[in-house]
């Protein structure tokens, strides 16, 4: 029996406890200096707009910790001396470890913007992070939020929710533009104007103006504009979170850096979820995955190696999900801002400009690539075995009516979807009738 | 339109208040002649000399007062008898009934001559100042879209005071309705004008008032859900099934069958909800009644046997909770801005396995006392102790059933405790057709919530506004679909999930539990069931 310590209680952290008790028999110990308890970060906006309480937001009742014999700990760890295998925690405790898996996420992201630490500026990460947006957001009349990305928006709803007036900047022609094709952004852009955010394309943050305290009074774009606000939320991406390291001998580059089996330089050190760096590209991703779902695949697959069964970071095909205002966005496979090369596309968009679906494939083979639904929910399972089974475009349309998900009765739109399709590539495409979804993955 | 939602809302709570004082308004006088109608020749007999001299031509300014002084008489006087052992002359009618009928048909004065009146201004400003206000939100509340901002932050919907008082003036009219209906004879009489449309000769029961607030009262709230939900067909479709159930069959047949000399029964009341389906009165009633009465029993059997479990095993038991059954449509439309009060921990689950299931035991003795009495009534017409069996009566049986979980349970707690417990804790924890139902859709359904594959995030909405108090997060997260015995197919779940990861569906009885193994989709080493 071992004992492993993983700092961190984030979804990467909290699922390879969960994994390892299911697996083993080890000591757990969890340390977090942000919540006694694990809770489910994306969920923090819906605490701030009042459609849960925070303790909603918490997956697991309090009892649950402990009938799982992982054992919790709240405080703030400040060293890590790998040589004695003990952690130094600000409390003035210090504790051992076997094993230690790092989880300690990210921090958002600051550009040394003149004004960047004012009262009233902030990201939106961590449970302190809600607070203190709780108490600026007290007295506040309007919100400048800088960068067009999905904390972003959510900051976005969060303030408007609050009645507070929003403008974002966003440094692209399209909100989200780095990571959203053109069309699929400009949709995004008109709902956000729909909900009355002002939007401020093809802007950056020049600077950030006191108001003569130490708040914040306004920001000025790179353009000269001069925006009055008493909130300034800054959501240009995050950071891994791995200060506390630097001391160390484990090895930073911007976050821990760790092969495909998340160990660090040292042995018995492992890192997961937003701030483990892979030294190389695994299936093509990114080298940091910021991702609620690659921390959690992250904590699966780590938990095996823990207790025995070697295993690598292979994850499946890509897919994300996200919500803007009242869009839903869901992703499988790659669609990417910018179409590659030796891609084809299809996009198709509902009259009233709300529902969208944008599919890529190998112009030269046909195998599907990746698709970008809005308004419209798919099918997780079938879509993962279509990439990992190179399926082709044409299979992928024809059976769009039994890979829609969205709730009974609603309307569908796949003869619309198909005979634009149809008329655009000039493939043979026949839409089947919707069958169980199960029978098309046993045949797959 | 934030102006006009606030004068809706004045409106609103200018014809609750007004609805509220009407017991305390008009008076209560009792003319000799009134006595020779209402009161049968054994009563007169009993108590004519005592209501001559303190009721006839005394008047009273409430419901209230008239009512007790004649149940003080009747009392008084049923004691003399049972301790004289005058058996032939104890009086047996209800004392409170009894009162009722009486003060009914007593009303005097300011009321008596105002009921359309009065009626415009409790229930014509309650159900006008409630659609101004709900209709605002229709802008308000911007693009369609799911609009749970500020529940938690809300009075009335996080059990703050509103919530309070809301809870106490339900409790209040339940307690009146069930076990004290001649105090609120008058809010009776306003409805008056409203049975005479049904039938001129009659007066509005207390039954008939509830049915008309009920109904109004999930028409109201329904096109607020209406409003609400309008991006999403599922509840869109089912909200307007579900009205339209109360309002033809449990409230304009239930008053148009009479007409015909039919029984006044809601078809769709199956047992054992309809929990005195075996009574001997309601046989005698359905036997008696022609083919259509014969129909109608034939009809409850086939209903609660054949027709309940097959459509569960194949829609789910939400064919009848979130689409045909009264009490499911209050709690989706009254109920829908509390669903998230209904408590999502573990022992409540553990608590709601034994009560829900001990009600329908319950009501299975209940019915094999009154069905044992009934068989008797028929067959044994000479037996003495026709009721008796195992040394207990089915009238006290039933009587228990029908005090402790027809009112108590049913009324008083299921719609009294809305702002307090959820919307639904008759249906979760009381409800003896629903704990019927839940079992055929554990074990033998095609119905199911399925996960999408790994998309969760754990938000905890779907929990949260799951007025059945299912930990919805807790399967969703690990990838497994939801097949729950309490799961009344609301679809409020997939509604409000923001990743598009809950399907309410029917398909094979195959695999609908889905991935039970721990792992979601990820990594690619794993095999996962699918």
């Amino acid at each position: 029996m071992e004992k492993i310590v993983i700092i961190g209680n984030g979804i990467a952290g909290v699922t390879a406890a969960r994994h390892i008790r299911k697996n083993s028999d080890n000591e757990i110990l969890i340390i977090s200096a942000e919540t006694e308890h694990f809770f489910s970060r994306t969920a923090l906006m819906y605490v701030f707009m009042g459609h849960m309480r925070f303790q909603d937001i918490k997956p697991y009742e309090d009892w649950f910790w402990e009938k799982n014999r992982i054992d919790l700990k709240f405080d703030y760890v400040e060293r890590v001396d790998t040589d004695t295998k003990s952690l130094q925690l600000k409390s003035g405790q210090s504790v051992n470890y076997d094993k230690l898996i790092i989880a300690t996420g990210s921090k958002p992201n600051k550009f040394g913007w003149p004004g960047e630490n004012l009262n009233g500026v902030q990201g939106l990460y961590s449970y302190q992070d809600l607070e203190m947006l709780e108490e600026n957001s007290k007295t506040a009349k309007s919100a400048v939020i800088v960068g067009g990305g999905l904390i972003g928006i959510e900051m976005a709803e969060m303030m408007i929710s609050r009645g507070i007036e929003v403008t974002l900047l966003v440094r692209e022609s399209v909100f989200w533009g780095n990571v959203l094709p053109q069309k699929d952004g400009e949709l995004i852009n008109r709902h956000i104007k729909e909900h009355h955010a002002k939007l401020r394309l093809h802007t950056e943050l020049k600077e950030i103006v006191d108001d003569g305290n130490g708040n914040v009074a306004a920001v000025i774009t790179q353009n000269g504009e001069k925006i009055d606000c008493q909130i300034v939320g800054l959501t240009v991406g995050v950071t891994p979170n791995v200060n506390f390291l630097k001391e160390s001998n484990i090895q930073i580059d911007r976050g821990v850096v760790v092969n495909e089996y998340f160990e660090s330089n040292i042995q018995d050190v492992y890192a997961i979820g937003d701030c483990a760096q892979f030294t190389k590209s695994v299936n093509g991703r990114r080298n940091i995955e910021q991702v609620w779902y690659t921390g959690r695949i992250m904590g699966e697959t780590l938990a095996q190696t823990i207790c025995g069964n070697k295993m690598a970071y292979n994850p499946g095909p890509w897919f994300n999900s996200a919500k803007f205002f009242d869009i839903e966005y869901q992703t499988y496979g790659w669609v990417f801002a910018k179409l590659q090369e030796g891609e084809k596309d299809f996009y198709w968009e509902h009259p009233k400009g709300k529902i969208a679906l944008h599919i890529v494939w190998d112009s030269s083979t046909s195998v599907f690539k990746g698709i970008n639904v809005f308004g419209i929910r798919m099918r997780h399972q079938l879509f993962d075995q279509w990439l990992k089974g190179q399926a082709k475009v044409e299979e992928v349309m024809a059976n769009l009516k039994t890979a829609n998900f969205d709730p009974e009765f609603y309307s569908h739109y796949e003869k619309d979807i198909i005979q634009k399709f149809v008329e655009e590539t000039h493939k043979n495409v026949d839409l089947k009738p919707k069958t169980w979804w199960r029978k098309l993955i046993t045949n797959a | 339109m934030k102006l006009l939602k606030n004068i809706g809302l004045a409106i609103f709570l200018l014809g609750l208040v007004i609805f509220t004082a009407l017991p305390f308004l008009g008076s209560f006088k009792m003319s000799e002649q009134i006595m020779l109608e209402q009161l049968s020749e054994q009563e007169l007999g009993n108590l004519q000399s005592d209501f001559e001299e303190k009721i006839i031509d005394v008047e009273f300014g409430t419901s209230s007062a008239f009512g007790n002084a004649v149940i003080d008489i009747y009392n008084t006087k049923n004691e003399e008898l049972k301790a004289n052992e005058e058996w032939d002359k104890v009086m047996y009618t209800q004392e409170k009934e009894f009162a009722f009928k009486l003060a009914k048909a007593s009303t005097t004065g300011f009321v008596a001559d105002n009921k359309l009146l009065l009626f415009f201004l409790s229930f014509g400003l309650g159900i006008l100042g409630a659609l101004i206000y709900v209709y605002q939100d229709l802008k308000l509340l911007g693009p369609a879209g799911i609009k749970n901002d500020g529940v938690y932050h809300s009075a009335a919907q996080n059990r703050g005071w509103i919530g309070i008082v809301t809870f106490l003036w339900l409790v209040s009219f339940y307690v009146l309705l069930y076990f004290n209906p001649h105090i609120i004879v008058n809010l009776t009489n306003v409805v008056d004008p409203v049975k005479h449309l049904f039938n001129p000769e009659a007066g509005a029961s207390q039954w008939f008032l509830y049915g008309f607030l009920y109904t109004v009262t999930m028409i109201v709230m329904g096109i607020r859900m209406l409003i609400k939900y309008r991006h999403n067909k599922y509840q869109v479709v089912r909200t307007i099934t579900v009205v339209l159930f109360q309002l033809i069959f449990a409230f304009l047949m239930v008053e148009i069958l009479p007409l015909f000399d039919l029984p006044a029964k809601d078809l769709k009341n199956a047992w054992p909800l309809d929990h005195y389906f075996l009574f001997d009165w309601n046989v005698q009633q359905l036997l008696s009644s022609g083919h259509f009465g014969k129909f109608l029993f034939f009809w409850g059997i086939i209903l609660s046997i054949i027709v309940v479990p097959v459509m569960v095993y194949f829609f789910g038991k939400r064919w009848y909770c979130s689409w045909v059954c009264g009490c499911g449509g209050l709690a989706e439309t009254l109920g829908d801005p509390y669903r998230q009060l209904s408590n999502k921990k573990l022992w409540t689950w553990k608590l709601e396995r034994w009560l829900i299931n001990g009600v329908l035991v319950f009501a299975v003795i209940m019915t094999i006392y009154t069905g044992y009495h009934t068989y008797n009534v028929y067959n044994n017409p000479d037996m003495d102790g026709k009721d008796i069996l195992f040394g207990l009566s089915a009238y006290d049986v039933r009587s228990w059933y029908g005090f402790l979980i027809g009112s108590i349970f049913a009324g008083v707690i299921g719609t009294g405790f809305y702002p307090i417990l959820g919307n639904r804790s008759w249906c979760r924890f009381g409800c003896p057709l629903a704990a019927y139902m839940g079992i055929v859709q554990r074990f033998k359904s095609r119905f199911r919530i399925t996960t999408n594959g790994g998309q969760c995030i754990s938000c905890g909405n779907c929990s949260t506004y799951c007025e059945q108090g299912i930990d919805v997060r807790a399967y969703a997260q690990k990838g497994q679909n939801i097949v729950r015995s309490s799961c009344v197919g609301c679809g409020v779940c997939a509604a409000v999930c923001p990743r598009g990861v809950l399907k309410l569906e029917n398909g094979p009885e195959e695999g609908r539990f889905g991935n039970e193994g721990p792992i979601v989709l990820g990594n690619d080493g794993f095999k996962i069931d699918v």
